[in-house]
């Protein structure tokens, strides 16, 4: 499936919330489940500090394609966060670098993402294309 | 002490329109009084129709808007001086907020009177605002920060206060009410004991002026801070109380027009109190809705408002206690109406995004007071912070909104 496929799915998973809590209900299900991040990356090295929740991040490439591993204090960022896992997860870099997040929009938490909330998940999204391009940067490198 | 009836809270909720919104198809709950209080429709109609009429900068022109403009400022400060009974309106200055206030202190009063070694004090529980200019100072001056510290139930260790009193010490300041635990300091006696030994105090009073009787003459300190925005006024208009004695001492701490007396490029001399403290065109709009929500303020009378709030306090301090797992941060005996709180396990932010969806505002964080939250060892907390038109129903409604969270986070 394309980034855009998995987008596309994702939205239509939400459109059978008819109501704000039953979709907040998913996404604690969702951060419950959100596989353990590796404890390496569990450090003050990999924090994104936000005012209101704490984010971890961490990236490896492995095959060509870049895994993301991360947690948060938070339930339902959590939950968030295991739905960007899913979509920009075990991608080439290069996919990952012009992918476009809509789907965040679209599922009705683009508030989420605003600064002003200061919850650590935009800049969770902005390091995640930092480091796809971080490791392509070093892929380029590596072939030239 | 009289309190405020259903009939009257009923009446002053129609004051304030902001009240009638609906958040997710809900009537709004509004919590987060700590952090901004609403405004009622005669403050808005004052801004509204002063710049309608009046507009005009004050203690510049001969014109006739000019005059009027001038008038009705100073007339805010009569009203300002009146509320907090201060002796004089040379020891009100109009500032943007008390952060505003607090840094004008810092800096004048540190550019006179604090050096190399000196100490300033403050209480553990203060709000970044009452922090970070101290630290300023200090830094600029080579100066020491002191603190005394709070117990857990929230209250101000006494003894550890009177114990770091040094020959060094050059001021001490301390919030009135604590803006996260709803503690109610000893600030007379506190001020008296600072006192014996000459020290001035500053007061920060910005959790304070909405809920209590403040009587600055009565309290004795050198200077007391408040913004207007928390006692129902517009943003971007504080003030700063201060002594005449120490005001007539102090540098201006910033330049501009209206604070000077003559000005020549060689040197300036500075106007007269309280002009020499308001540089530049003032925001004299803002004072005169503050002047509007001050008589707002005592038309209903503040002993009543502060009743009212203290049952308010009391009905939602028995219902959340009564949720397994809740736990209240300050639990003095005297405290304004604030609960700081955490449910068992849940984030805070968790919580409050869920208590938006239900239409209620609530603050989550570190409320700008993260030492209180380091010394309590946690990351932050649910407030509810609570004002004369809240009602019992909406604490209803808040206790029901966290029996559900308890139940999706559990």
């Amino acid at each position: 499936m394309t980034i855009q496929e998995i987008q596309d799915n994702i939205i239509k998973e939400f459109e059978v919330f008819a109501d704000w809590l039953d979709k907040y209900d998913y996404l604690i299900s969702l951060g419950n489940d959100l596989p353990k991040i590796d404890p390496k990356y569990r450090t003050e090295e990999y924090i994104i500090n936000g005012c209101q929740s704490k984010v971890w991040l961490g990236a490896d490439l492995q095959e060509g394609k870049i895994i993301f591993t991360a947690d948060s204090d938070a339930i339902i960022t959590k939950g968030i966060i295991s739905l960007l896992i899913r979509v920009l997860s075990n991608r080439s870099t290069e996919e990952v670098m012009n992918c476009d997040l809509y789907f965040i929009d679209r599922i009705g938490l683009r508030e989420n993402l605003s600064p002003t909330r200061s919850n650590g998940l935009l800049a969770m999204t902005k390091k995640m294309k930092l480091y796809a391009l971080a490791y392509y940067t070093r892929q380029q490198m590596g072939n030239s | 002490m009289e309190s405020l009836s259903e009939i009257q809270i009923d009446r002053i909720r129609k004051d304030f329109p902001i009240l009638t919104t609906r958040i997710f198809g809900k009537p709004i709950v509004y919590f987060d009084n700590g952090a901004t209080t609403q405004k009622p429709r005669v403050v808005i109609d004052a801004i509204s129709e002063f710049y309608r009429s009046k507009n005009s900068s004050v203690h510049r022109g001969i014109h006739f808007l000019s005059e009027k403009s001038t008038e009705a400022y100073e007339q805010a400060r009569e009203t300002v001086r009146q509320f907090i009974n201060a002796g004089s309106v040379n020891e009100i200055i109009f500032t943007s907020g008390a952060t505003g206030s607090i840094n004008a202190v810092a800096f004048s009063f540190g550019e006179k009177f604090v050096n190399a070694g000196d100490e300033i004090m403050i209480s553990g529980m203060e709000h970044h605002s009452n922090i970070i200019p101290w630290q300023m100072l200090c830094e600029r001056k080579n100066a020491h920060l002191k603190v005394f510290p709070f117990d857990r139930n929230g209250e101000l260790d006494f003894k550890k206060f009177t114990e770091l009193f040094s020959v060094k010490t050059r001021l001490v300041a301390f919030t009135h009410v604590s803006n996260t635990l709803g503690t109610i300091n000893p600030v007379k006696e506190m001020i008296s004991h600072a006192h014996k030994y000459n020290i001035p105090v500053l007061v920060d009073g910005a959790q304070a002026i909405q809920h209590s009787h403040v009587d600055v003459t009565d309290m004795d300190c050198d200077f007391y801070v408040f913004s207007g925005h928390k006692v129902y006024g517009p943003n971007g208009i504080g003030v700063l109380y201060g002594k005449e004695k120490w005001l007539e001492d102090l540098p201006p701490y910033q330049g501009g027009g209206d604070m000077v007396d003559n000005v020549t490029f060689e040197k300036t001399t500075y106007n007269i109190l309280p002009y020499k403290f308001e540089a530049g065109t003032t925001n004299y709009v803002g004072a005169i809705g503050l002047k509007t929500a001050l008589d707002y303020v005592t038309g209903i009378g503040i002993d009543k408002i502060g009743t009212y709030e203290k049952s308010l306090l009391h009905y939602a301090t028995e219902k959340l206690s009564s949720i397994d797992g809740l736990k209240i941060y300050g639990m003095t005996k005297n405290k304004i109406s604030i609960i700081s709180f955490l449910l068992d396990k849940v984030h805070p932010y968790d919580a409050g995004m869920v208590l938006d969806k239900l239409g209620i505002a609530i603050r989550t964080g570190a409320h700008c007071n993260q030492p209180v939250m380091d010394f309590y060892r946690i990351e932050g907390t649910l407030r509810a912070s609570m004002v004369f038109y809240n009602t019992r129903e909406e604490i209803d409604r808040l206790y029901e909104g966290l029996l559900k969270i308890k139940k999706m986070f559990g």
